[in-house]
């Protein structure tokens, strides 16, 4: 059944729409991870152009993310001190990415910052995630302790100290504000959560304990890409909700199966599955920019793109 | 001019509107009329019918690509003035037949023609290769075609023709002409509108994301928070019970 996305103005197969939603779903479900690192790209390669994949999939991380913190919030595993600090970051962070983004979009780049963004940051996590799980893997049929980190970084000596209760953190506010920041642009120009930058850089930067910080990651996730989503409908309109609910309907269905299968499969598998899948999706759009395309010019309406 | 009307087009009828619902997947636009003559039909070439539709005109801004540090980006760009966001030729037999150039360049059938790029910088090289690629990518993608040998010409009389229009359409007013030659000679022409718009859900969700994009912001989260409580509700009852 094709349908017509009234904001993209294309018209895309509906049960296509369900089942990368669908698909996305069941991987966030299995990794726990947004996803939106996957469906943006996707969404690129069924043809919905980039700034209305980027602004739509900022909106349905945000219902992805409601989903997941109210479990954490029930299990009370949300540090809602350190949220609200990464949270002023994150929309600092947003509102520069939008202004980025605009700019770009305004000189005809905004394809290439997107796209440099994925290749960039997937093939950084993707490589350090497969490192990460190989070596536990080993580690794991030696059958060792595990090395225990050190929680005490030169991240803890700087100013402005506060004392973050559920995390059991006495820190400075910079490092996380930074963070936020960082991921609040990537939550404007890539359409992403930022989960897969903002939960490594909580364990091994911050030194938060790992139950915390996934809760804290998505309440931070909700706010920030709320934030984006007003930011692109009201300066772009490239918010396309017809798009959003089909991409929403897909997605909590498949979330659910995801959940199932991931209980089944053991953490270090996951893990280096979820990079494996990542450095193909970074290899696949860092391949479309290395290589002649087969069409070299590209049209866009007139004064922005 | 146009020489004197010895055979004109009198009736040309078609749909005079287009909608684009929630479900668009293109659509058939049936063009069809009879040929109106005083005197008995004139010896020597039979009278050929060509029928264009043709979208919105508006400034397309076509960038090229280039290797630069290993990757291709864009960097030269031209603006080309006037371009038809939809455009479809239909002829009675081949197009340089039924229409002589002189014709062609008066008229502007032809796609080529219908593309406007007077202001084309000169400084870039080879600008009329952005012209080519605006008519090469949407011919691939199904907005410009030109279709010969697809109207259907009854004793010199009656026509009709199918025009087929892709579901990525744009909104606007879309203007049809039929021209009636013979010897590739123009000898009547005729116009007409067909209205394209967004109607109903479509519509209202449009307009709305573009005079009131707060709102429409606000409500695209609140059906995105909904979603997800509902979703996470939902599934935590189906645990349960």
């Amino acid at each position: 059944m094709q349908i017509y996305l009234p904001i993209a103005e294309v018209s895309v197969n509906a049960f296509l729409l369900l089942g990368l939603g669908g698909l996305v779903g069941v991987l966030s479900g299995m990794f726990g991870v947004g996803g939106g690192f996957l469906m943006t790209p996707l969404l690129f390669f069924i043809g919905i152009p980039p700034p209305v994949a980027v602004a739509t999939g900022a909106n349905q991380i945000v219902a992805s993310s409601v989903s997941g913190v109210l479990a954490h919030l029930r299990r009370k595993t949300v540090d809602l001190r350190m949220g609200t600090v990464l949270l002023v970051g994150g929309v600092i962070g947003a509102a520069l990415g939008v202004m980025l983004f605009n700019y770009l979009r305004s000189q005809g780049q905004v394809d290439l910052l997107v796209r440099l963004c994925y290749v960039v940051f997937l093939g950084i996590i993707g490589a350090m995630m497969l490192t990460e799980g190989l070596r536990a893997l080993h580690r794991a049929r030696r059958a060792g302790p595990a090395p225990r980190r050190t929680r005490h970084t030169w991240v803890h000596k700087m100013p402005l100290k506060v004392r973050f209760r559920t995390a059991g953190l006495y820190t400075s506010v910079i490092p996380p504000v930074l963070i936020g920041i960082v991921v609040g642009v990537l939550t404007a120009v890539m359409g992403v959560g930022g989960g897969f930058i903002m939960v490594p850089a909580m364990i091994y930067i911050l030194g938060m304990p790992t139950k915390v910080v996934v809760g804290t990651s998505l309440f931070q996730i909700i706010f920030v890409t709320a934030f984006a989503t007003v930011l692109h409908a009201t300066t772009n309109h490239t918010v396309d909700i017809v798009l959003a609910v089909l991409m929403l309907l897909g997605g909590v269905i498949g979330a659910q199966f995801g959940t199932t299968i991931g209980t089944r499969l053991r953490a270090e598998q996951l893990r280096i599955l979820l990079a494996v899948m990542v450095l193909l999706v970074s290899g696949k759009l860092g391949l479309d920019l290395l290589l002649r395309p087969a069409e070299l010019y590209s049209l866009g309406p007139a004064g922005g793109g | 001019m146009l020489p004197a009307h010895a055979e004109e087009v009198v009736l040309g009828l078609s749909q005079d509107k287009v909608a684009i619902t929630a479900n668009f997947d293109g659509s058939d636009i049936l063009v069809f009329g009879a040929v109106k003559r005083e005197e008995p039909i004139p010896d020597g070439p039979p009278l050929q019918v060509v029928v264009t539709i043709s979208g919105p005109s508006k400034p397309v801004m076509v960038r090229r690509k280039e290797r630069r540090f290993g990757i291709w980006i864009n960097t030269d760009s031209v603006l080309v003035d006037a371009a038809p966001s939809f455009y479809a030729v239909a002829t009675s037999g081949p197009f340089d037949k039924v229409l002589s150039n002189v014709e062609d360049l008066r008229h502007r059938v032809s796609i080529e023609r219908a593309i406007r790029s007077v202001g084309v910088a000169m400084n870039i090289e080879g600008a009329q290769d952005f012209t080519d690629a605006v008519v090469r990518i949407r011919e691939a993608n199904g907005l410009y075609r030109i279709v010969e040998n697809s109207v259907a010409v009854d004793q010199q009389t009656l026509f009709r023709t199918a025009i087929d229009m892709p579901a990525n359409l744009t909104e606007g007013m879309y203007s049809a002409r039929i021209f009636l030659t013979r010897d590739g000679r123009v000898l009547s022409r005729y116009e007409t509108t067909i209205d394209v718009h967004k109607v109903g859900l479509e519509r209202w969700l449009f307009n709305l994301a573009h005079e009131r994009p707060f709102i429409y912001g606000l409500m695209s989260l609140t059906i995105a928070i909904a979603a997800g409580w509902g979703a996470s509700t939902a599934f935590r009852l189906l645990r349960q019970g």
